[in-house]
């Protein structure tokens, strides 16, 4: 898309600002040289084992992220705004998810319909009327933002339940330190590497009741086999706590209890990536073997604190998305900093028929996916292919929102014939806890590496880059 | 800790100790077959006899020969003990255990497995067998210095130490229980050739040729042998040597955890066996006999270690 906003360069050719230091040096660099280091940074992830797990295949493989020695900039000035911006709508979310589980004042103002809370597959009834430890739901959050234009900013979509890519974003900076010293010796990039001591203290400052002395934090994984496993074990082994999975757990005492060398300990928080669903099989699904049976009970009780809190998914499903405007009004009494993409929800009959008319200009999801996996890109679909999804939408309408096809901005990567504009996305990373909110500067770049391709998942072969967020 | 790092730890270990020795018992065999002419089958036999993967070799083969034993020690896909399943299962508890690991330690299993992975994706040919082997000891020597330079000395560390010295008394007494008759003294074969050669044999498996030279000279035969394997306190590979830091570590953990559990009773029992027995009485009550007690007393000893330290559910 020759009409994308190139964040490096601008039309006539001449770099921007953020870039006028990296743009030069990339300029001036023997490209044998630069092949050479893209390598390097290959075998040091390969080395360090940050990998994730293909699912849907046979055999357990694990895969690099591809990584493009390209930094991407970001101006403090621009990150500023987005920082107030992010900042303004997690504690929006957090407003809203106390509510829904409480008096559901929004619903009651009309400013959300009845059904899309009590009919959402997201909405948890064990937490009706139950406050987690210092009022927060969201601990962590990612925010996915895209870039239209100089000014331009949209939020694509919240991460209110376990967003995964913080280790990645700490790994691709380290790897660049090794790299490049030099880069970062005449610029001066703000630092990411507290994310893992941030994220304990906000964790440890969210202790339920019943923790006495020095909260004890764990990180529960579903297991070595589990895609984002890497980064499971990267967080525990950064923040020195635990990283356990179901069967080290169990209910003793009243308490979540990990089992020890010297017998059984209780945990105060749970850092868990382990879907709702799984958590506790007493509670929700029965079969699950990766959760704790009784954890949700201990939970009301006060007796531990589980980040996230279970239930946030429906704060980050894309049909409340549409209603995210009115959800930061509602609760902070502004106008939200952050662009919504306009959305059609396809439940309503007047949009689902002109998302039908449209559907070759339009992206369509699934409310409850991710990871870029059952998604129609209009544009790049085949006739075929439009076809077959023009019969899911009709069979399950609520089941999609559809949303036009943004002209995504692009950061160049370094490729075989020099640097080329590949399009991008960014999700900042949000910690949140009784003592206030923390972002990260920069957080995680995603770039398709397929030219013109819109598809930043790293599931179907999207990159990352470093993100540079610079000083004043 | 948790009682699954624990095992994990302990685990890993035992992988680790387990592939080098596999590449020793390669080394050996393949250098008998070099050095000797006609039946080294029976030896490639006894090398999978010692590394206990015998039985699973001849459900698959009919006959033993040298360039198939060499691939089953290796890397046949239907060997849980070859040479590549052993990383990859080290490398996999590493996975499970890795916040208890330094960076460095991560990094050299990871490098080990990667290795081996290219190393030993295809069929090694014997031109290229002594610098894989090589390879397999080398970077079970970077693992090593990496734990010793920079795992703090704690509980963790002393999984590791437990795993790696019940892993090398295992095999050290594997080896002394597949050549047990070698070294017994019958007026019928001392000095001859063919003991020269078995006696050899034993020493290189346990690299430990040189060392037994510099404390008994040259001339010295299977009594002294046994001597060195089961009892020196000086060798690494020994026996008592081994049980001796597994009664250690084992020690360590119960000051440590301020709880003295039934494994360090276990423990005391086996290596205080070789503090009072000399190597004739060893011989009086037999050989053979004593090996598979002290087997059979490690295995127990595993086996309440697990139980001791929740290794599992």
């Amino acid at each position: 898309m020759s009409d994308s906003f190139d964040e490096m360069w601008t039309a006539q050719g001449g770099l921007r600002d953020p870039y006028e230091y990296v743009g030069k040096w990339f300029d001036d660099q023997d490209p044998s040289r630069l092949r050479a280091k893209q390598r390097e940074a290959e075998e040091l992830f390969r080395l360090t084992g940050i990998t994730f797990n293909v699912y849907g295949r046979a055999e357990a493989e694990e895969r690099l992220i591809p990584f493009d020695i390209v930094p991407r900039v970001i101006s403090a000035r621009e990150w500023q705004k987005l920082s107030r911006g992010i900042e303004q709508r997690v504690r929006a979310i957090n407003a809203f998810l106390q509510d829904i589980y409480h008096r559901q004042e929004i619903v009651r103002a009309g400013r959300i319909p009845v059904e899309m809370i009590s009919k959402n597959d997201a909405f948890v009834p064990n937490m009706i009327g139950v406050t987690p430890p210092g009022g927060v739901y969201t601990h962590i959050v990612g925010i996915d933002l895209v870039r239209t234009s100089e000014n331009e900013f949209f939020v694509l979509e919240d991460n209110a339940r376990t967003p995964s890519g913080v280790s990645y974003m700490l790994e691709n900076r380290e790897t660049m330190l090794k790299m490049f010293p030099e880069l970062f010796a005449a610029t001066r990039v703000r630092p990411v590497s507290d994310y893992p001591r941030a994220l304990h203290r906000s964790l440890a400052a969210c202790a339920p009741r019943a923790a006495t002395g020095t909260p004890t934090v764990a990180v529960l994984t579903p297991g070595i086999y589990n895609s984002a496993y890497f980064e499971h074990a990267f967080l525990a082994d950064q923040m020195g706590v635990e990283l356990v999975e179901g069967h080290d757990l169990r209910v003793v005492d009243g308490r979540v209890a990990m089992r020890t060398t010297r017998g059984y300990e209780p945990i105060d928080v749970l850092y868990r990536r382990v879907d709702d669903d799984f958590l506790d099989p007493l509670n929700f699904r029965p079969d699950s073997a990766l959760g704790v049976p009784g954890i949700m009970d201990v939970y009301r009780a006060g007796g531990i604190t589980i980040a996230n809190a279970p239930g946030t998914g429906i704060a980050d499903d894309k049909a409340i998305y549409s209603y995210m405007p009115d959800i930061v009004e509602f609760y902070t009494g502004e106008k939200a900093i952050l662009q919504n993409v306009p959305t059609w929800r396809c439940n309503e009959a007047d949009a689902l028929a002109y998302v039908l008319d449209n559907l070759s200009e339009l992206v369509v999801k699934e409310v409850h996916g991710s990871g870029g996996y059952g998604m129609l890109i209009g544009p790049a679909a085949s006739k075929k292919e439009l076809a077959a999804f023009r019969k899911k939408l009709e069979a399950r309408p609520g089941n999609y929102i559809a949303q036009p096809t943004l002209a995504l901005s692009t950061v160049p990567i370094f490729t075989r014939s020099g640097l080329a504009p590949r399009h991008v996305d960014l999700r900042p990373f949000v910690l949140v806890s009784p003592e206030g909110i923390n972002i990260t500067p920069g957080g995680l770049t995603r770039v398709a590496l397929k030219k013109g391709s819109l598809v930043v998942n790293s599931s179907q072969g999207g990159g990352t880059k470093d993100t540079w967020v610079l000083e004043e | 800790m948790l009682g699954k790092t624990a095992g994990g730890l302990f685990w890993m270990y035992r992988y680790l100790e387990r592939a080098e020795n596999a590449s020793r018992l390669i080394e050996t065999g393949q250098r008998i077959a070099l050095t000797r002419a006609g039946n080294s089958d029976d030896e490639w036999a006894s090398v999978l006899r010692t590394a206990g993967v015998h039985d699973g070799y001849v459900q698959k083969h009919d006959k033993i020969a040298k360039e198939t034993a060499i691939d089953w020690m290796l890397r046949d896909a239907d060997n849980p003990s070859s040479v590549l399943a052993s990383v990859e299962k080290a490398r996999s508890n590493a996975r499970l255990v890795r916040t208890a690991l330094t960076h460095d330690v991560w990094e050299a299993v990871n490098g080990w497995y990667m290795d081996m992975k290219e190393a030993l994706a295809r069929k090694v040919g014997e031109r290229d067998l002594p610098k894989v082997l090589g390879l397999i000891r080398q970077n079970h020597g970077l693992v090593r210095g990496a734990t010793q330079g920079t795992m703090l000395r704690n509980d963790i560390y002393d999984f590791t130490r437990i795993g790696t010295f019940i892993e090398r008394a295992d095999n050290t007494g594997r080896i002394l229980d597949v050549k047990y008759y070698v070294l017994l003294p019958t007026a019928f074969s001392v000095g001859s050739n063919l003991d020269n050669v078995q006696w050899e044999t034993i020493l290189r498996s346990v690299s430990g040729g040189g060392g037994f030279r510099m404390v008994y000279g040259q001339d010295s035969g299977p009594r002294e042998i046994a001597q060195f394997l089961i009892l020196d306190r000086r060798m690494p590979r020994s026996l008592n040597f081994c049980c001796s830091k597994v009664r250690d570590n084992l020690n360590f953990l119960s000051s440590d955890y301020a709880r003295r559990l039934p494994s360090l009773d276990l423990a005391e029992t086996i290596s205080g066996r070789f503090q009072t027995h000399d190597i004739d009485a060893i011989f009086d009550y037999g050989l053979h006999e004593y090996i598979q007690d002290i087997l059979s007393a490690l295995r127990d000893l595993g086996r309440q270690i697990e139980i001791d330290y929740r290794f599992y559910e």
